[in-house]
């Protein structure tokens, strides 16, 4: 199969490409989407709603709409535990399904709804266990357990009975997360996990993810809006607009010098402290809204909410991905001129 | 059986929808491209005038008898499709009996509809007490399966064309009511009704000036489905007996006698029952067109 | 679980005042009254009648006559039945076994083929499975059922010779699959209209599901579709059905008396309809409430076992 991936990668996404079948036609939703993730590191994905990163997530599970309700194209190189690489967006389904929760997981923004209210916590966790390792049901609510005092859930035995009505949102999410990591995935994607919990459950989650990744030394890629969170546990950061990437890079450099206008705008839309340590502390909200995806502006689809576009230009051509300094990419026709009005 | 059942064939029976003019072009377009909906207009309109102009084409009156002539299979004569145990001619009759269980089924919806609406916009408007009762009310009704509730009624009181349109309405309006109360309290809590609230509107005023031309969609759907209830309503009483009465004609009473001759002339039980059918599926086809076009979420997406 | 189920006997308890008092609205407010059969019998004078109402104390105001009437049906006492004097109660309690027989039967046939229909229609949504299905149960409730009874005699009856057509068992043999036998037809005619109800809501329910957050939860487990289907996606969607099978009790009641007609079948709707035909009201009074209690009982029972059945419920 593909195997010519970087060797110190664990998942390796190139060109993705994601599009729907509506009755308006061909609506497309990510496109030319590519990134690595390396085994330890985390990648935050960011954009509003509508930016197409929750799409590119489940597109890397596989999880978006059969064909032909949706189409899928590129490739997703991931390499597995026996060293193999392999690429996901041609897996057949049987192949993908013993791939999916045990090797590459992931974890939803709705923990409320995310788990099944007719079914006990610790046969939802079992369940991963039985099908993947092939053990019986005693042996998988061991580990069922065992995966309850991981993710911090005092009373674990006790837990197991209950049902997820019981359980707060916090505590939901934990066994979300304790369900993820059921059988040691090498990559865990977490779509917006903490945006429907209270802040102090945020924070605690949060330091959790942080804690197992460190023990697993698992790779995460971190959906997110919010730029806070971002700076907290990210290393690198990929942020999306309209379907597109549209800036990448640490998270140092990109936080303190945002490129992109896009960027900029979320920054300064955030009202975190944590921001203010990269000088970024005023609030303010960007003009407009996301851009319909049956309605495409032309050229950059950022212009029309931008103050930095020049027309004739951003409206024509939609810029390239350009490496502006090493491992910082940006999509701007004019970053090199507001860069240095900026400095 | 028939009673809620045209209920089911949708989704989502609580139509959470405000029409206002400006959609309305767009769900009459939708209706038209609804298959089973213009396949259920044609088939009324055909229906209805058949039943109009059809008895004078035909060359037998539906009350003559002709012994000799008892038992005509279809096809084999004059009587295109065959003639009944006293000799009557069968297309003749059908016709006829069409008149009847049509105008039974239409005025029956129209009564249905208008004591629905009414005890559904109260309940809905007023809420509280008054709802509660009324809507709880109609529950008793409905634990009442409808064929008892009818023939009781139907057998102490004289059997008439009237009386039992009247039975039928009475029996089949708390569907509509339902649709109404639900729609009712959700718009209550629009602007536009504090809005006239505000400005001293009456009671009455708000309730029939500006909260039921907001639920006629819902309405119109309901309403659709009572006649195909009724017409199968007033088919059931009738082949039971307890409906219209002979020598007139329904399709249900033509039934009535059908199954003693079912070996000898089986036309006689085949072709009301298929008018039945036919005639329901159609207003039911027609009833869930209405459904879909009136949806105003499928404007959103 | 105990506060809803108590709840939901309170409620009961209400809509059983309430269903009492329209069964004797009834009675009471058609022309005529329950004296209307008199007045049929010739010789029988005014004043006869007068004396009768006396006697059955209908010259009292109407809420106290009604009260009466009230606690006698909640002591068993439903009166005697005209035709051969016999309690009402017991008449009906001869005939139901029968009925119940027949509803049992139907309900077991739409629930296993209305679930499978229900089930593929919603997992292949817009098929030509799924078109057939619901077109299909479009016609299925237009059809009138006594219509369809004739169709099924006709064929398989005058045709074919393969079914009896009519009555329970053949006189003297009284053997299982004598019943059965007899059951084929009538429990085929009265499941079609539930056939097509209980396709419908079991699709719907499916495609509520199918959307839900959890099911996607159980895809990112990796788990077969298979499983997801019956594991997660029908556990869920069945537990309204639950409800549905009470809430089909009145149409399964109504649908039973049309097919015990058509089939000569001994059960409680064609006692009804004979009863109508003596004139028998206390019989005919007797069948309306103990159906709309049936249907009421029914209701609750359905209710309680959703309760049962969904943790939700069970363990608040």
């Amino acid at each position: 199969m593909a195997a010519d991936m970087d060797a110190s990668s664990v998942l390796d996404v190139r060109n993705l490409a994601v599009s729907f079948r509506t009755d308006r036609g061909e609506v497309p939703a990510v496109h030319d989407v590519s990134f690595t993730v390396k085994p330890g590191e985390t990648l935050a994905l960011v954009g509003e709603s509508g930016s197409g990163k929750s799409v590119t997530s489940l597109a890397v599970m596989r999880l978006t709409p059969p064909a032909p309700q949706a189409s899928l194209t590129g490739s997703i190189l991931f390499r597995g535990r026996d060293g193999q690489v392999r690429d996901l967006a041609t897996l057949a389904e049987h192949e993908m399904q013993a791939m999916r929760g045990n090797e590459i997981s992931m974890i939803f923004q709705e923990p409320m709804t995310s788990l099944n209210p007719v079914h006990r916590i610790g046969d939802q966790i079992a369940e991963a266990v039985r099908y993947h390792r092939k053990v019986d049901r005693q042996a998988a609510l061991d580990r069922a357990e065992e995966l309850l005092v991981l993710v911090g859930i005092p009373e674990p035995r006790k837990r197991l009975k209950s049902y997820p009505h019981h359980l707060s949102g916090g505590m939901r999410q934990r066994v979300m997360i304790a369900m993820a990591l059921a059988c040691d995935p090498s990559v865990l994607i977490a779509d917006e996990p903490t945006t429907a919990l209270d802040v102090t459950v945020q924070a605690q989650i949060l330091e959790l993810l942080k804690e197992l990744q460190e023990r697993t030394g698992m790779a995460v890629v971190f959906i997110t809006h919010n730029l806070g969170v971002v700076a907290e546990i990210a290393d690198r950061v990929m942020v999306m607009y309209a379907g597109r990437i549209v800036e990448r890079g640490g998270v140092v450099p990109l936080l303190k010098h945002p490129l992109m206008p896009y960027t900029h705008g979320l920054l300064r839309s955030v009202p975190r402290l944590e921001l203010a340590a990269f000088g970024q502390a005023k609030l303010e909200a960007i003009r407009g809204n996301v851009p319909d995806p049956t309605r495409m502006p032309q050229g950059c689809s950022f212009h029309p909410r931008c103050d930095h576009a020049e027309l004739g230009r951003c409206d024509r051509t939609i810029p390239i991905l350009e490496e502006a300094e090493a491992d910082h990419l940006v999509r701007c026709h004019r970053w090199r001129a507001i860069a240095s009005v900026e400095a | 059986m028939m009673v809620k059942a045209v209920d089911y064939l949708e989704e989502d029976p609580v139509l959470t929808v405000v029409k206002q003019p400006r959609s309305a072009n767009r769900a009459w377009q939708r209706f038209r491209r609804h298959r089973l909906a213009m396949f259920g207009v044609f088939m009324i309109v055909l229906l209805v005038l058949a039943t109009a102009v059809g008895p004078h084409l035909i060359p037998f009156d539906d009350l003559f008898i002709d012994i000799r002539n008892r038992f005509a299979p279809p096809l084999s004569g004059a009587h295109v499709l065959g003639t009944d145990p006293l000799g009557r001619d069968l297309a003749a009759r059908l016709l006829m009996a069409g008149r009847i269980s049509l105008t039974v089924g239409f005025a029956a919806m129209v009564i249905s509809t208008i004591i629905g609406t009414v005890i559904g916009v109260v309940a809905g408007f007023y809420g509280r007490i008054v709802g509660t009762i009324l809507m709880r009310f109609v529950d008793a009704i409905l634990c009442f399966p409808t064929i008892f509730l009818v023939l009781a009624l139907a057998a102490l009181i004289k059997p008439s064309v009237v009386t039992i349109t009247l039975i039928i309405a009475a029996t089949g309006w708390m569907e509509v009511a339902r649709v109404v109360e639900s729609q009712i309290r959700t718009l209550r809590e629009r602007d536009f009704a504090t809005a006239a609230l505000m400005m001293g509107a009456s009671d009455r005023y708000i309730m029939f000036r500006e909260l039921i031309p907001n639920a006629i969609g819902p309405i119109v759907v309901a309403a659709t489905l009572c006649i195909a209830r009724a017409i199968l309503m007033e088919a059931y009483v009738s082949f039971l007996g307890y409906g219209i009465q002979p020598p007139a004609a329904s399709w249900g009473n033509m039934l009535n006698n059908a199954q003693q001759y079912l070996g000898s002339a089986p036309w006689l039980a085949i072709f009301p029952g298929l008018m039945i059918t036919l005639a329901v599926t159609s207003f039911n086809f027609i009833g869930d067109g209405l459904r879909d076009a009136l949806d105003a979420r499928l404007d959103v997406s | 679980m105990a506060r809803f189920i108590f709840g939901r006997v309170v409620q009961s308890l209400i809509l059983l005042c309430l269903v009492s008092m329209i069964g004797f609205a009834v009675l009471h407010l058609a022309p005529g009254g329950p004296l209307a059969q008199f007045a049929l019998v010739p010789g029988m004078s005014q004043a006869d009648i007068a004396r009768i109402a006396a006697q059955m104390g209908l010259d009292r105001p109407l809420p106290i006559q009604y009260w009466e009437w009230f606690t006698r049906l909640l002591l068993g006492d439903w009166g005697n039945s005209y035709r051969d004097s016999q309690p009402v109660l017991s008449v009906i309690g001869s005939r139901l076994g029968a009925t119940l027989q027949l509803m049992v039967t139907a309900t077991l046939i739409a629930i296993v083929l209305g679930v499978w229909i229900g089930v593929m229609g919603a997992i292949r949504r817009y098929s030509v499975f799924d078109y057939l299905g619901t077109i299909g149960a479009m016609i299925a409730l237009s059809i009138p059922t006594f219509w369809f009874g004739l169709v099924m005699i006709y064929i398989f009856s005058v045709k074919l010779g393969w079914l009896p057509s009519g009555n329970r068992s053949t006189v003297g043999d009284g053997s299982f699959f004598d019943y059965a036998y007899h059951l084929i037809a009538p429990s085929i005619v009265l499941a079609l209209v539930e056939v097509a109800v209980w396709s419908r809501y079991m699709r719907s329910s499916m495609l509520d599901v199918i959307n839900q957050d959890f099911i996607r939860t159980a895809r990112a487990k990796g788990l077969p579709e298979r499983v997801v289907l019956f594991h997660h996606t029908m556990r869920n969607a069945l537990l309204p059905m639950i409800t549905l099978a009470g809430l089909e009790l009145p149409v399964l009641l109504s649908g039973a008396l049309v097919t015990e007609t058509v089939f000569t079948w001994p059960g409680m709707g064609r006692l009804f309809l004979d009863s109508l035909g003596y004139r028998d009201y206390p019989v005919v009074m007797g069948i309306l409430m103990f159906s709309a209690v049936l249907v009421l009982v029914g209701n609750l029972l359905a209710d309680c076992f959703c309760a049962i059945a969904d943790p939700r419920i069970r363990l608040d």
